[in-house]
Parts: structure tokens; C-alpha cells; sequence
């Protein structure tokens, strides 16, 4: 078992295996627990190899927060999705409003949700993104009742495809308070 | 993303119906359906404004608040909860266009215009809620991309499985069961009645009687605890010397004697 000629086949087997985004180090320890001494830029080049190999094939290496992945091609999803859509995948409005005041301000509270969204945000929804693992409590702000402060994780980007929170697609501008007034003004 | 197929207009007499008829009768449960798809009153006032295609900075106050309170009027009727939010919404507007109604002093011409804090309200509460939509379009888990995995192979090392008879079972059992509980709870007493005390009382009863019955050293209420502590005071005091412990052959009762020391 020592000597494993086939660098990238090993690899392959260990995101296959895995089922989850698993990092390089991991990928290196896995191989270390079994006496195989290999670097990080060498595995590196074992995953390159296996995505040239899988060009023309309906799977592909994909890096996300957590490290890398195996996964179908988007373009191959359509008839898989009948597989996995349950209820769970159709995300309402609100939820999804929610998320994304949490992803790109945060970290935030449920006030500061609501004063965006002019609605109480339901605890039904909270719990529906904690139970997803795409936020976590990190902290209280310091102010009476010492409300918990939400922010997106891993898991949110990953299930998103996205290696970091910078990948979200660009907030709109802000339009300058002074702009709107002055029009409001003149109009 | 899926696209799907533009529908066509239907016809009517030859001529594509691109307006719906004005007595065409939409059962209540579907305009539910729509009405309920609202996030919040912030959506609805989004939604009106957009409907009149106009720029939130033209609001009309006066006919948006007509517009938003039939839609919750409409929404009250048709059973939907009604959060209290709908209702503040509803009186920030009124509030508003009471306030424009107002013809404005001199003096306050300086003050801002009542429509601004709603405007930058609605301003912010749009730039994520397309930035919501957005984050919505994108790929995701389970619905656009699927990860990819096999049935893992026959691990060598198989000591995951293990067997077990029933007689190993209950054995297991029974030993856990009588295992000493080490962990029981031990509570400390403060000792109400103290040796010492007691040994320094007989002695001084000793003093002025040099004998005593051991029935007299304690008291009956004191209980088994008395009867302990007078009985370890008295072996105490007879250890070193200070009295002599005497029963007499026929009787069963026991004497304390001061000891005669200069003797001893």
C-alpha cells in the first residue's frame, strides 16, 4: 500500500469517498495516516490532472469555502433534480431577503433585519437558516438585552458554490441620502 | 437557469388579448396565493410603486396610502394574518400625508421633506431585495448542482462490527448494575453536639459530685446523638485518666468516678 503509483487515482477516490468539500492538508494527512509521503503542490498537480481528465465527462472539481469537492456539472443537473427536489429547496421570499441582509451586513441582529425589511423577522425563518448551518450566532452586541449577532458560514457558501463571501453577487448602490433629498426637493 | 417559453397572447375574435377584461372575475383564493407571496409591507409599497412605473423619489404619497391600505383591506378580508407591521406601515403613511397636507411655515421650510425617511427606507430595503433575488438566482445546492459520491469499498479494517450473545449482554449488565455507587451523594453535617463540650460538662459535674450515672450525661431528647457523644466523652476522659468507668456485677448500670489522681 506504500508505494501508490497513481497519484491522481488516489486523490480521485478520496473526494469520491469523502461526499463533502475536504482540503488539500486533509487530502495529505488521509495519505500521511497511511505512509504516503506526499506534498501539497504535488496533489495540487494530481487534481489538475483529474479535472483535464474529466473535461469531457459530467463531473468536475470544484473549490469552495471548505476546500475541494466532486460534483455534477450544472449543465448535467436538470434530470438529477427530480432526485433531491423536495420541499426543502424552494426557499421563500422572505427567507431569502433575510439571508442576504445577514450576508452582506453582518454581523447583524434581528433588529437590524427588521428595520430593513419594515417586518419582524419569524423565528420560524432563523431556525430554518440555523438548521441549514448558512448562519451562526457569533457573539451579542453589547446593548440592553444583549441581542445575538448573525453571520452566514461555510456552509453557505459552499452551498452556494462560492469560495468566499466576496463572491456574492455586488450589493446595488446605495443612492446618497443627500442626492434623494435634494430631488425631493426640486421635485 | 431554466428559461421558459414566452407565452403567447391569448385570441379573442382574431385580436390578441393583451389586457385583461375588466369584469373578468379572479376567484379569491388565487389573488390569496398572490397576495400572500408579499415579505412584508415594505414589498407591498414596493410593488405599487413599481406598478405605476414611477421613481420612488416621485411617490405620491396620497395615492400610495389609498392603494395600501385597499391592499390591506383587501388582505384583512381574505383572512391573511395581518401583521402589526402591515398596520405601522399603514399609519406611517397616513402620518405622512397628513403632514403634507399641512401647508408648510416659513419656518419649517428648513425641516425635511415628511416623505424622506420613508424614501431612504424603501431605497434601502430595494437594494436587498434585488440583491436577495440575485443571491436566489444563483447555482445552489441540491437544486442546480448535485455533489458526486460512490458506495465506498469494503474496508479492510472491519472492526466497526461486533458481536455479542445475549449471556454477554446480561452479564455486562448485572456487573454495571451492582457497581458500587462511588459517585452517591455524601452530605456533611455540621455536628450540633461536640465531644469536647460534653467532656468539659462532666467534669465539672464530676467536681462537685466526684460520681455520676452514664444515664445522666445526656439528656433523652438529645437522642442516639447524645447517648454517642456522652459515651465518647466518657471513654475519652476514663482514656486519660480523668475518671474511672465502673459497673457493678449485678446491675447494668454504669458509674463515672472522678479519679483519685493523687493515687494514680
Amino acid at each position: 500500500m506504500n508505494n501508490f503509483e497513481n497519484l491522481p487515482n488516489l486523490v480521485e477516490s478520496i473526494l469520491f469517498g469523502a461526499g463533502r468539500p475536504i482540503r488539500l492538508s486533509e487530502i495529505k494527512s488521509l495519505m500521511g495516516s497511511q505512509n504516503i509521503d506526499v506534498d501539497l503542490p504535488s496533489i495540487k498537480i494530481a487534481l489538475n490532472s483529474l479535472e483535464e481528465r474529466y473535461a469531457d465527462s459530467s463531473i468536475e472539481i470544484k473549490e469552495v469555502a471548505s476546500g475541494f469537492r466532486m460534483q455534477i456539472k450544472e449543465s448535467y443537473g436538470d434530470c438529477i433534480f427530480p432526485l433531491w427536489n423536495d420541499t426543502s429547496s424552494r426557499l421563500s421570499k422572505a427567507l431569502m431577503e433575510t439571508i442576504s441582509i445577514i450576508a452582506y451586513k453582518q454581523p447583524v441582529t434581528r433588529g437590524d433585519i427588521e428595520d430593513i425589511r419594515g417586518v419582524t423577522v419569524s423565528t420560524q425563518i432563523i431556525r430554518s437558516l440555523l438548521d441549514r448551518e448558512w448562519i451562526k450566532v457569533n457573539g451579542y452586541r453589547d446593548v440592553p438585552g444583549r441581542p445575538a449577532l448573525y453571520e452566514t458560514t461555510k456552509t453557505f457558501l459552499n452551498d452556494l458554490n462560492l469560495k468566499s463571501i466576496s463572491d456574492l453577487p455586488l450589493l446595488p448602490e446605495a443612492i446618497l441620502a443627500e442626492d434623494s433629498l435634494d430631488k425631493i426637493k426640486a421635485g | 437557469m431554466k428559461s421558459q417559453a414566452q407565452l403567447a397572447f391569448p385570441q379573442f375574435k382574431g385580436e390578441a388579448l393583451t389586457q385583461l377584461p375588466d369584469d373578468l372575475f379572479i376567484p379569491p383564493e388565487a389573488l390569496e396565493i398572490y397576495l400572500e407571496d408579499f415579505s412584508g409591507p415594505m414589498d407591498v409599497l414596493l410593488y405599487l410603486i413599481q406598478k405605476k412605473d414611477i421613481d420612488i423619489l416621485d411617490l405620491d404619497v396620497s395615492e400610495i396610502t389609498d392603494q395600501y391600505i385597499k391592499y390591506i383591506d383587501l388582505m384583512d378580508a381574505l383572512k391573511i394574518e395581518l401583521a402589526a407591521d402591515y398596520l405601522v406601515m399603514a399609519a406611517t403613511l397616513a402620518h405622512i400625508k397628513s403632514r403634507m397636507l399641512i401647508p408648510q411655515s416659513e419656518e419649517e421650510e428648513e425641516e425635511q421633506d415628511p416623505r424622506s425617511e420613508l424614501i431612504k427606507r424603501l431605497q434601502e430595503y430595494q437594494r436587498y431585495k434585488s440583491a436577495s433575488e440575485s443571491i436566489s438566482n444563483l447555482p445552489r445546492l441540491d437544486r442546480d448542482f448535485f455533489l458526486a459520491s460512490t458506495a465506498l469499498p469494503k474496508f479492510k479494517d472491519s472492526s466497526t462490527s461486533f458481536s455479542i450473545s445475549a449471556n454477554e449482554l446480561a452479564s455486562i449488565f448485572y456487573k454495571v448494575s451492582t457497581r458500587p455507587k462511588f459517585s452517591a451523594h455524601h452530605e456533611i453535617h455540621f455536628e450540633e453536639l461536640s465531644t469536647q463540650e460534653r467532656i468539659s460538662l462532666i467534669l465539672s459535674i464530676l467536681n462537685k459530685s466526684n460520681v455520676i450515672q452514664f444515664f445522666k450525661t445526656y439528656k433523652k431528647n438529645e437522642g442516639k446523638q447524645g447517648v454517642v457523644v456522652a459515651l465518647l466523652a466518657s471513654l475519652d476522659l476514663a482514656k486519660d485518666g480523668y475518671v474511672e468507668l465502673i459497673q457493678n456485677k449485678d446491675s447494668n448500670q454504669l458509674y463515672l468516678k472522678l479519679a483519685n489522681r493523687g493515687v494514680n
